[in-house]
Parts: structure tokens; sequence; C-alpha cells
């Protein structure tokens, strides 16, 4: 059977305009042989969620640069899971502090990417790390 | 002695070359070597003396033998009355105009007690919901004296509404308050993505606000025409002064096709370069930046005021190439981009702070990039002589590159129909987004370095102190703001905005009503809420 190409959701939550990273990312991902869907700017963590279920996605890649991090994640998760797709896996990067990202962890986010991670750390890491869904 | 290319063949070709490739920043090739042969056009058409057409080699006759530059430092965080800490410090520092970052929801036209702004208010700039908070801001700072600049664009009509007003009530006529902001709607969708309604009516409100600035407050630079987050998005310098070059057409295009003579608010349009760290290919650009404004200015619009034809900027050096790895290093290449500035003939500069790609400064570090700003105006000598680097081969060769280079872009957006119509078809959009890409594979291909990052990294890295804002501002502001909006008169407020809503429909100019509305408390959201009601809501089509 020929294996299912992952589809990724790179997504861009908040206000702030910052998305020269979201979009090199997306275009690696693209080329590194994933399906990727760009949310575009301004995105509402319903949206996202929405977004995810409504493309069938395996895994949703989020770009935070506003600092507000600490409660987009988790509410992404939280309402991932409402809607049934709590296996979606959630990843992500940005400007976020070390300690952050221990907590960030611990609240489900299976990987957190920082300045200087390269486009091919996060191909690799997508690669070996998400599983198709069913 | 030979020709250049002999010697190339000859001389040079005997010698070694090191395995890189020797391109600047922006990957453009450099030569080995300039000489005379390079430089073409005569010294009164090509350069001008200081203060003379075109003002390749600086706007005013004297320059910094006349006046430093102003060093303005960008800041704003948390509550009004934090960044009214922060504005007095600057200023008893030495400092000597004002610089206003506002959080998202101001920026993007939400009230801080708005559901989106949840988790957003005052994390990176000050909280601005009514006019209270600009009384806040400014309390206890003389209007009429100290110029302030406003980073706002798509609610910059309230916030320039609310600055003006503030100074009403402080006594201070509109004719007398100095200051600019920046209004760039143009640039918004190309690169710094903070937008309400479509173009087409962003550019209207623009244009209103620099009609109305002409008449009103003639002294305020009504748009701040920006490369910087052009470049920022990932340009190269040649599109950074290309698109800038080309929004700045679209404006002057726009009011003078309302009928406004160019001269009665041209001279106060002014601009906002980046700079990065390849020091010859950022001082080049600012130089072919005059030239072509005035060539532009004079040829295209027929401008007469020499003042129209003067390209006037502020500059910043490169919060992109700032680096969280061994940040102390930040500090020496604010150094650098700022001098490559100063060489380069800016009117007014920002020097970032080392530790803003973790946080918003500490006091601290705002004092080393102020500091910074100081050694250069103070200690080197560079402001001794105008243009130091004029006449050098190399910076003359690139200054005319660039210029060539910038020309075929802004040739290509004529023929599109305009800079606002290359927008509506994403043309440079996708152009920033490339550059953006192949800058990122060249750093991690290593053909690009950046030291700390890509090489000379160390496994450990040493923490230095950030800044943290309170959590507990928000819902005090957000508190405060809901307390303001149940107190104020509704019936003259609801009036108010009614007016501005037919204003938006029938193309009277926005600002009088504008500015009678926050005279009866209405907020950045209210006013937002109308555009949003009126000329619809843009979405980012999302092209990568």
């Amino acid at each position: 059977m020929a294996e299912k190409r992952l589809r990724i959701l790179v997504a861009k939550p908040g206000l702030d305009g910052h998305d020269r990273g979201a979009k090199i990312i997306a275009r690696a991902l693209r080329d590194g042989g994933f399906e990727v869907i760009y949310t575009g700017l301004h995105q509402t963590p319903e949206m996202i969620a929405e977004a995810a279920v409504q493309e069938d996605v395996d895994a949703v890649g989020l770009s935070i640069l506003s600092g507000a991090h600490m409660t987009l994640f988790p509410e992404v998760i939280r309402l991932l899971t409402e809607r049934g797709a709590g296996d979606v896996a959630v990843f992500g990067g940005g400007i976020i502090p070390d300690e952050d990202s221990a907590k960030l962890k611990t609240l489900g986010v299976r990987q957190v990417f920082t300045p200087g991670a390269s486009t091919e750390d996060i191909v690799k890491w997508v690669g070996e790390n998400v599983q198709p869904r069913d | 002695m030979s020709t250049k290319q002999e010697w190339l063949a000859k001389v040079y070709n005997r010698g070694k070359e090191r395995p890189v490739r020797f391109s600047t920043l922006s990957d453009m090739e450099v030569e080995p070597l300039y000489t005379p042969e390079d430089v073409k056009g005569d010294y009164a058409s090509a350069l001008g003396h200081p203060g003379e057409y075109p003002y390749t080699r600086g706007v005013y006759e004297s320059m910094y033998r006349g006046r430093l530059w102003t060093m303005r430092q960008f800041a704003g965080f948390g509550l009004a009355e934090d960044t009214n800490e922060r504005f007095r410090f600057l200023l008893a520092q030495g400092q000597d105009g004002l610089s206003t970052a506002f959080d998202m929801p101001t920026l993007m036209g939400y009230d801080a007690d708005h559901e989106r702004s949840m988790g957003e208010v005052g994390r990176e700039g000050v909280n601005v919901t009514s006019i209270h908070d600009v009384g806040r801001l400014f309390d206890q700072i003389p209007m009429g004296k100290v110029s302030t600049s406003m980073t706002v664009n798509c609610s910059a009509s309230a916030l320039l509404a609310m600055y003006l007003v503030q100074a009403e009530r402080t006594g201070v006529p509109w004719e007398q308050v100095s200051g600019t902001i920046q209004n760039d709607m143009l640039k918004e969708f190309t690169a710094q993505k903070e937008w309400i309604c479509p173009p087409a009516p962003s550019l209207r409100i623009v244009t209103d606000m620099v009609e109305f600035c002409a008449k009103k407050a003639p002294r305020f630079h009504p748009v701040s025409i920006s490369g910087y987050h052009i470049r920022e998005a990932g340009s190269t310098a040649v599109q950074e002064l290309a698109f800038t070059i080309a929004d700045g057409l679209c404006y002057v295009q726009d009011a003078v096709s309302r009928g406004i003579d160019v001269d009665d608010f041209a001279p106060r349009l002014s601009f906002f370069w980046d700079l990065h760290s390849d020091f010859l290919e950022e001082i080049a650009k600012l130089r072919a930046g005059r030239r072509m404004w005035a060539r532009y200015l004079k040829e295209r619009f027929g401008a007469k005021n020499p003042r129209s034809m003067m390209l006037r900027t502020h500059a910043q050096t490169a919060g992109v190439s700032l680096t969280a790895q061994q940040p102390m290093n930040n500090i020496v290449r604010v150094a650098i981009q700022a001098l490559a500035g100063v060489l380069g003939g800016v009117q007014s500069l920002h020097t970032n702070s080392m530790d803003e790609t973790l946080a918003l400064p500490t006091e601290q570090s705002v004092m080393v990039a102020l500091r910074t700003q100081q050694i250069i105006a103070e200690e080197t000598g560079v402001t001794n002589t105008i243009d130091p680097l004029g006449g050098s081969y190399a910076i003359e060769a690139l200054t005319d590159r660039m210029e060539r280079e910038a020309t075929e872009y802004i040739n290509k957006i004529d023929e599109l129909g305009g800079m606002l119509k290359a927008i509506e078809v994403g043309y440079p959009q996708r152009e920033i987004a490339e550059a953006a890409f192949l800058y990122q594979r060249q750093l991690e291909q290593g053909v690009k370095t950046v030291v700390g990052v890509n090489k000379y990294s160390i496994p450990e890295e040493i923490p230095i102190e950030v800044l943290k804002i309170d959590p507990a501002m928000e819902e005090r502001q957000i508190q405060r703001v809901r307390k303001m909006k149940r107190e104020r008169n509704s019936t003259a407020l609801k009036e108010a905005l009614k007016r501005v809503a037919e204003a938006c429909r029938s193309g009277e100019n926005l600002m009088e009503p504008i500015c009678e509305a926050v005279r009866r408390d209405a907020t950045v959201g209210e006013i937002s809420d109308i555009y949003r009601a009126e000329f619809g809501v843009y979405k980012d089509p999302g092209w990568i």
C-alpha cells in the first residue's frame, strides 16, 4: 500500500503580522514532501482548530512571535480535543523562552522550535514524529 | 597603467582568492575592485553638493555639522503610565524625540476589552484604547516641544485624532504640533501585515490624512514611507529600495489626483529605512534612495519646491539581524548598522537593544543602544565632514547599481498599473517571500554566515536578564476601559460615530469627524469597527 502523505496545517494565530517564519516553514515542509495548508495571518484558536478538522490534517504547526504562546498553544489543543481531534500533533515555533517551552511540552505541545532552528531540522522532526491519523 | 580588465586578468588572478561567495547580504555579487571606470555620470548631475539636487550627498547643506540626527528610541509596553515613565527616562538620558510602540490590539484596531485582544494587551507595546490613554501617555511631556513619532498604520487615523485633540486640551494649537505617524498602509499589505479593510479604501484613508495635515497640522508628517518592514519580511536591499519608492509614488499620485498641489504636501512626507549588516550595501541604498526620490518628484510630478524632492529619513537597525544566541554580539551588530546609517546621511535613528529577540528591552540595554549613537556622534569623528564616503569608487558604483536595479522593479510596477494594483495581484508579496526563502536556504547551506548561529556557536548560552510584563496589567486596562465606556455620554458618542460612517460613504475627509468622535470618547476599536462595516475586512490571501 502506498504510504499516505502527511497533511500539515501551518497556522499563524494572534494579531501580529510576523509571517516570514511561517511562510518559510510552510514552503520547506511542502518541498519536503508533505501536503501543506497555510492558514494565513490573524487566526483565532477556533479558526485554527476548525481548519485542522475540516482539512483532516495529521499535525498543526503554530508560529507565534507575539509573546502570547502560553495562552494560544493550550487553547488550540483544548479546541482540537473538544472536536475529537486530540490526536493531531501540535508543534510550533517562535520567540519562546526555554522555561515556557518546557511547560508547553507538559501541556501537550509535541515540539517547540526556537530562533536558529533550521528548516531541515523541522522537516526531519515532522517526518520522524508525526504519524498519519487512522 | 593597465585597464581594469587587464589588471583583473594579469595581476589579480595571480593572487589567492578564498573559496567563498563574494556577494552582499542581499546576494548582489561584488567585484574585487572598483575603479574610475565603474563610476559613470558627472558629479553635478549624479551627486551634487549636499543640500543640492539630486541630494545624493545629503539633503541638508551642513548635515551633521549643523545638527546631529535625532536620537529617537522606539518604546512602549504595558499601560500608558508605564510607557510614560520610560519616555521620561529616555528624555532625561539625552534623547530628543519620542517614538511610540503600540500593542497589537491598538495596532489592529481592537479595544483592550475585545475578545481578540486576549493575552496581547500591553505585551508588544503600549495599549491605547481611548483619548484618556493618550493623556496618560504624554503626562508631563510638553506636546508642543517634543516631537513624537507614532508607529501605527491601519488605526492611525484614530490615533492621530487622539493625539491632536489631547494637544488641544493641553493648550497646544494644532499648528504647533510636530511629529510623525507611520500610516504607510501599502507596505502593510506587502510586509508588516496590519490591516483592517482592503488596499483601496486603506489608501483613501491615508490620503485623507495627508490632505488634513497639509491644511490643519502643517508641522505633522502624515506618512512615513517605510522600507523597514519590507526588509524585515525578507526582501533584498534593492527590493526594499524599489518597493518603498514605489509606495511613495503611489501616495503622491493619489493626493495629486485629488487636486492637491504636490508642493503642498510632499515636503512633509518622510521615509523610514532598515539598516542591515552589509555596510556598503546599506550606505549605497540610502544614497540611491535620495537621488531616485528627487528625480521622480521633479520629473514625474513636476515638483518645484526643493523640499518636496528631499528624501528625509528615519532609520532603524535591523531587528531581524539580532540573534537570540550570544545576545551580547548584538551590541556590535547594532553599532556597525548605525554607523552605516550615519554615513548614509539619515535624519533620525533608532538603535536596537541587544535583548530584543527575547523580549522588550530592559532599561539597561536601551541605555547601551542610545550610548552607541552618542559614541558615533561624539567620539568617532564621522560627523565632521559631510558624506565622507562620497566619491569612493565602490560606494558610487554600488549606488548606481542599486538605483538601476530598483528602477527596473519600479518600471515593472508601473506596467502593472502602480503599486496598489501590484499589491492586489500579490506581486511584491511573492517577490519578498521568494527572497526570504532563498536567504534562509543560503543560511542553512552556510553560504551566508550569522556569527553565533551557523558558525562559532557555543553549547551553553549565557542567560541574560529580560524584561517581564506583569500579566495583571491586562485585567486592569480592561476594567478601566469598561468603566470609561459605562460613564461616557452615549447619545453624543453615537451621533459622532454616525458622522464618521457617513463620511466613509460620502467621500468627505474623515479626519474632522474622527476628531469629533474621539472628543466624545470614541475608542480605537469603535472607529475601526466603522471601517470594517463600511469598507469590509481584508483577509490574508496566505501566498506562500
